[in-house]
């Protein structure tokens, strides 16, 4: 089997339009999420969100790029130059033919439905753009990347709500362990902050009105964020024989689904992915000194993730430490998982463990090292990034120090 | 039909029994709705009343709208249309 390792990283979150201004901001433990704007927020309950602001699209994409791309594509495709400008690749002959994309998205062009469903239901029009259908479908952003950097091997788009990420990463993994492809570009994007993306969310009272306060006893839900996270992930000899600067083994992963509830955490769920997830890898629990936790500031998500790390864990759950740094970029749900792999990057190679900001009250159930608020340095080897979707999907993946 | 009545008949449709079986005693978990049906449940009682209920399912308890109990929820309910619609 072979080694698999991050090459190359890049991002567009409300923290910072690319990777070294969002380590800082999740250092400095700085919150993302502001008073959204657009059109008809006036309307929603929920007026918060980790949205990206002074986003200027035509700096990146010409006229005839933007009618094809929906704002999740514009991100990961600014995030997809940032990752591969990075590894410093380029894409031509059998690399080509065997290298592919797979980013996980849940929403597809969520902005380019609400503006099109506004201008046929609301204002009546009987005509829309002809680039509608191409523009919102979930694999979109996928497409574009393989077509921008000549990707022609195994593409696709994987959609497991707010597990879509590690999922796609997970699968992007996969591929590069079993000798399929020597380099996959995976992670992941998400734009719903629009009016019928978060009027749709404000229907399960789940959503935070002031703030996102992960495993804080007065936590009152979830703050919705958009971005991407975009990875190169490569063959280690592929690498080390082109001598790429590595940021980052990835040794394992686990999938595992609660078959239960379809809103509902599971702490068996949870507890198997992270278990089979260190099985995978090879690795003993103590190995484990930082989780990115899935850590959504939902009562029902936080006490169940925090039990499931303790069942798995034992004594040692008191001495790794955990955090949620969706408190800092929001839940940027298809995208999550990949923005949040870069804060475990960020722990293994720089040795800073991201905050969970806005904790203000301790939780006998979240009792763990939760790094309240202010980042922490420590050497870490090795880091889990745990997602646990709508659907009882989740996804876990494990990562090492090189 | 008056509110209790209303309000009776929409926890009834929810928990999936007749409207006579539901006592104003009974709370949620004895009607055996969950988190998520009684979500549905408040939903409901918006669109009937045309109110707008404070509730988030993160906090239940600390909600200025009482469900402890179907009593409770009728009187949050008449204290909303006064509210709102007075």
């Amino acid at each position: 089997m072979k080694r698999v390792v991050i090459t190359g990283a890049g991002t567009v979150n409300a923290l910072g339009l690319n990777v070294p201004d969002t380590l800082e901001a999740m250092r400095e433990g700085r919150c993302g999420i502001s008073a959204l704007q657009f059109r008809d927020v006036e309307r929603l309950a929920i007026q918060i969100g980790a949205q990206v602001h002074d986003f200027d699209e035509t700096a990146h994409f010409n006229r005839q790029q933007l009618s094809l791309y929906d704002r999740f594509t514009q991100f990961t495709l600014i995030a997809a130059r940032e990752a591969l400008a990075q590894a410093g690749l380029e894409f031509s002959g059998e690399l080509a033919a065997r290298s592919g994309v797979v980013l996980g998205n849940s929403g597809g062009g969520m902005t380019t439905l609400d503006e099109n469903y506004r201008s046929v239901y609301e204002e009546g029009k009987n005509r829309v753009h002809p680039f509608v259908v191409p523009k919102l479908m979930n694999n979109a952003a996928a497409s574009h990347v393989s077509m921008e950097f000549n990707l022609k091997g195994p593409s696709f788009t994987v959609s497991t709500a707010c597990a879509s990420s590690n999922h796609a990463m997970s699968q992007a993994f996969q591929m590069v362990h079993g000798g399929l492809s020597p380099v996959m570009i995976t992670g992941g994007s998400e734009s719903m902050l629009c009016f019928g993306g978060v009027k749709a969310w404000e229907g399960l009272r789940v959503m935070s009105k002031d703030a996102c306060r992960p495993f804080s006893a007065n936590r009152n839900g979830m703050v919705q964020g958009e971005g991407a996270g975009v990875f190169v992930f490569e063959d280690y000899d592929h690498a080390r024989k082109r001598g790429a600067e590595i940021l980052a083994e990835v040794v394992g992963f686990a999938m595992t689904s609660d078959a239960s509830d379809i809103v509902m955490p599971s702490k068996n769920g949870a507890a198997r992915a992270i278990a089979g997830a260190l099985h995978d890898a090879k690795l003993n629990p103590q190995d484990v000194g930082y989780i990115n936790a899935h850590g959504t500031g939902t009562a029902a998500n936080d006490k169940t993730e925090c039990a499931a790390v303790a069942d798995v864990f034992g004594a040692h759950a008191d001495r790794l430490m955990i955090s949620s740094t969706k408190s800092m970029h929001g839940h940027c749900i298809g995208g999550t998982g990949a923005i949040e792999l870069l804060a475990c990057i960020m722990a293994l190679r720089d040795g800073v463990i991201a905050p969970t900001i806005g904790y203000e009250e301790p939780d006998p159930e979240c009792a763990l090292d939760v790094v309240p608020n202010v980042a922490r340095d420590a050497k870490v080897d090795v880091a889990l990034s745990n997602a646990f979707a709508f659907g009882g999907l989740n996804s876990v993946l494990a990562l090492r120090r090189v | 039909m008056n509110v209790q009545d209303k309000v009776i008949r929409i926890i009834a449709e929810q928990a999936m029994i007749e409207p006579s079986d539901v006592a104003l005693t009974d709370t949620m978990q004895d009607l055996g709705i969950d988190s998520m049906g009684l979500v549905e449940c408040i939903f409901a009682l918006e669109e009937a009343f045309d109110i707008e209920v404070p509730f988030n399912a993160n906090e239940p308890e600390s909600s200025d709208f009482d469900i402890s109990s179907v009593a409770t929820v009728v009187a949050g309910v008449e204290g909303l249309i006064a509210r709102q619609k007075g």
